[in-house]
């Protein structure tokens, strides 16, 4: 069994972020690999060790050569292979095409993504990538089990979970809770990374149907209103009368 | 053109969020001029289905076969010829497990552009421009859609139940379906139980409630209070919590009425997932926890002492 991982490059969760117009300022940006992502390569890695029969496990971005550290990454702890797509994740649409011609021309039986990206939370990408793939695909995906060569995956929903067997190929859309603790590159990998192949592809022609035209700023909240630690009356009072929520 | 909204039912009956995208729906058809049709798919009674009539529909389409398991493909198929038959322009979708699934593959099949987790009106039609929450709550971005037909996401608890009543016909909508690739083997359950997700009220406890046997006052508050309950992330990587309780950028994103964080300093990736409750209260014994710069109200002091007294006192009435 192949597995392909798509990851995207995000700055680091902590960032402040700041803009001129609707660019980032990227001064002082930490970049990781997409949350979810890493979760998702993480898991794929799980089985592969534990001899669940994976052969290959590829990663995949799409980003210009800036975002090469964070694939390495993905290298160093552990992907077999790379593939990068020169160009800008322009939005999900477009980005889900350039991940689908990736996808075509290999053949993998798991295709791994995070539910939404830590930057722009578009909440498309793996099921745009299933549509134009016509592959099967599963949402808010939770664990993944290799069972006699068969692939069983966990999906939350309501109040519990469903466990699915599904066709391959299949593109699944993982989230919190499909691994715990993420790779922390050893010095060993990232040595070994530096001969694994990454291959850099141009970019597919393809429609951008969404653009960021403007950044808001969120207005600024008023100031907390403090009570003494012996007045949790006065909180209640506060709550019931003032904010309506109780 | 039309407005398309998909309708999800949780075994054939529907939730507040249903309404809310109705009337979000609703307002948008109106500032369009367009009509606004609700699209059910499986097996929902006919009695339930007009519970819909109240939020001003066209028309409501169900089409009831062949949907027992959410299958993505076979339900964005449907969906997707639904909007076809209707000629819709817009399609909404709630922003939950199922819209997130749903909502990418009748995009790309529809070629339309898509704004996911709205959570307020376009800020103009033409061109068309949406606001939207990124980089996890930190900012809005103003997503102009260049296409002609739109699919969006609604962010639970964003937009106020607007009853708007109309003699909507029901009618059945003819699809054809392609077969399922997917199939459920086990469904592990827990019924009856308050949702984190769907919750109004939200009781969540951090780090400083020291260790998983502390937690019975949490429950305790919680259940006076008629609230859900979560933590943050250290608790749920301690396995104090289960991670479906996290709540954050990397676990749940809520937008409850009230969300009270008791003894959680506050992260930024803590806060991204919290920012959107109409109120936060924070205890915490550090007077300097970043928690309290988001709060509306907040206490310093100890939970040990602090939560009891809160119990006693929401009991006393």
């Amino acid at each position: 069994m192949n597995i392909l991982v798509c990851v995207s490059n995000v700055p680091d969760t902590t960032t402040k972020v700041k803009f001129s117009g609707t660019q980032l300022e990227t001064d002082g940006v930490q970049w990781i690999i997409n949350p979810w992502d890493e979760l998702a390569l993480t898991r794929a890695l799980e089985l592969k060790e534990s001899g669940a029969g994976i052969e290959k496990i590829t990663v995949v971005t799409v980003g210009l050569i800036g975002v090469e550290p964070t694939i390495r990454k993905a290298l160093a702890i552990g992907a077999d292979n790379a593939f990068r797509v020169d160009t800008e994740p322009k939005d999900a649409f477009y980005t889900a095409s350039q991940l689908a011609e990736v996808a075509k021309a290999g053949s993998y039986d798991l295709i791994m993504t995070g539910f939404e990206s830590a930057d722009y939370n578009g909440i498309a990408i793996g099921a745009m990538l299933s549509e134009i793939l016509g592959f099967a695909s599963v949402g808010a995906v939770s664990g993944i089990n290799v069972v006699d060569g068969q692939l069983q995956i966990d999906r939350e929903i309501d109040g519990g979970k469903e466990i699915l067997a599904v066709e391959t190929p299949v593109v699944v859309s993982v989230q919190k809770g499909i691994a715990i603790n993420p790779r922390i590159p050893a010095m060993r990998g990232i040595m070994m990374a530096r001969q694994k192949p990454l291959v850099v592809l141009p970019p597919v022609a393809t429609d951008v149907l969404t653009e960021i035209v403007e950044i808001e700023l969120p207005k600024s909240k008023a100031a907390v209103k403090m009570f003494d630690a012996e007045d949790v009356l006065g909180l209640i009072g506060a709550l019931k009368n003032e904010a309506h929520v109780i | 053109m039309s407005v398309l909204v998909y309708i999800e039912n949780w075994d054939g009956k529907f939730k507040k969020s249903t309404f809310e995208l109705l009337s979000y729906g609703k307002k948008i058809a109106g500032d369009m001029s367009v009509p606004m049709f609700a699209l059910s798919l499986g097996e929902v009674s006919n009695d339930t289905l007009d519970t819909l009539k109240l939020y001003g529909p066209e028309k409501i389409y169900s089409a009831t076969q062949g949907f027992d398991h959410m299958d993505n493909e076979v339900f964005a198929s449907a969906i997707s010829q639904a909007a076809e038959q209707v000629g819709a322009t817009m399609v909404l979708f709630a922003q939950n497990n199922e819209g997130n699934a749903i909502a990418g593959r009748v995009a790309a099949r529809l070629k339309a552009g898509m704004v996911a987790a709205v959570s307020s009106l376009p800020v103009s039609y033409d061109p068309f421009v949406i606001k939207k929450k990124i980089y996890t709550n930190k900012v809005f971005g103003h997503v102009k859609v260049n296409t002609n037909t739109k699919v969006l996401s609604l962010s639970k608890n964003t937009f106020e139940v607007i009853e708007n009543p109309a003699s909507s016909e029901i009618l059945t909508m003819e699809l054809s379906l392609p077969a399922a690739k997917t199939k459920v083997t086990k469904v592990d359950r827990v019924t009856g139980k308050l949702l984190l997700t769907d919750a109004e009220l939200v009781v969540s406890a951090g780090r400083g409630l020291k260790g998983p046997e502390n937690w019975g006052m949490i429950e305790e508050l919680a259940q006076v209070l008629g609230a859900a309950t979560g933590c943050s992330r250290p608790v749920s990587d301690e396995g104090w919590r289960p991670h479906t309780e996290h709540i954050g950028q990397t676990g749940k994103v809520i937008a409850p009425n009230l969300y009270l964080a008791i003894g959680i300093s506050g992260a930024i990736q803590h806060v991204g997932g919290i920012s959107s409750s109409k109120c936060i209260v924070a205890i915490n014994k550090d007077p300097d926890a970043p928690i309290f710069e988001v709060a509306d109200y907040g206490i310093v002091g100890d939970a040990f002492k602090v939560i009891p007294d809160l119990i006693a006192a929401l009991k006393q009435g």
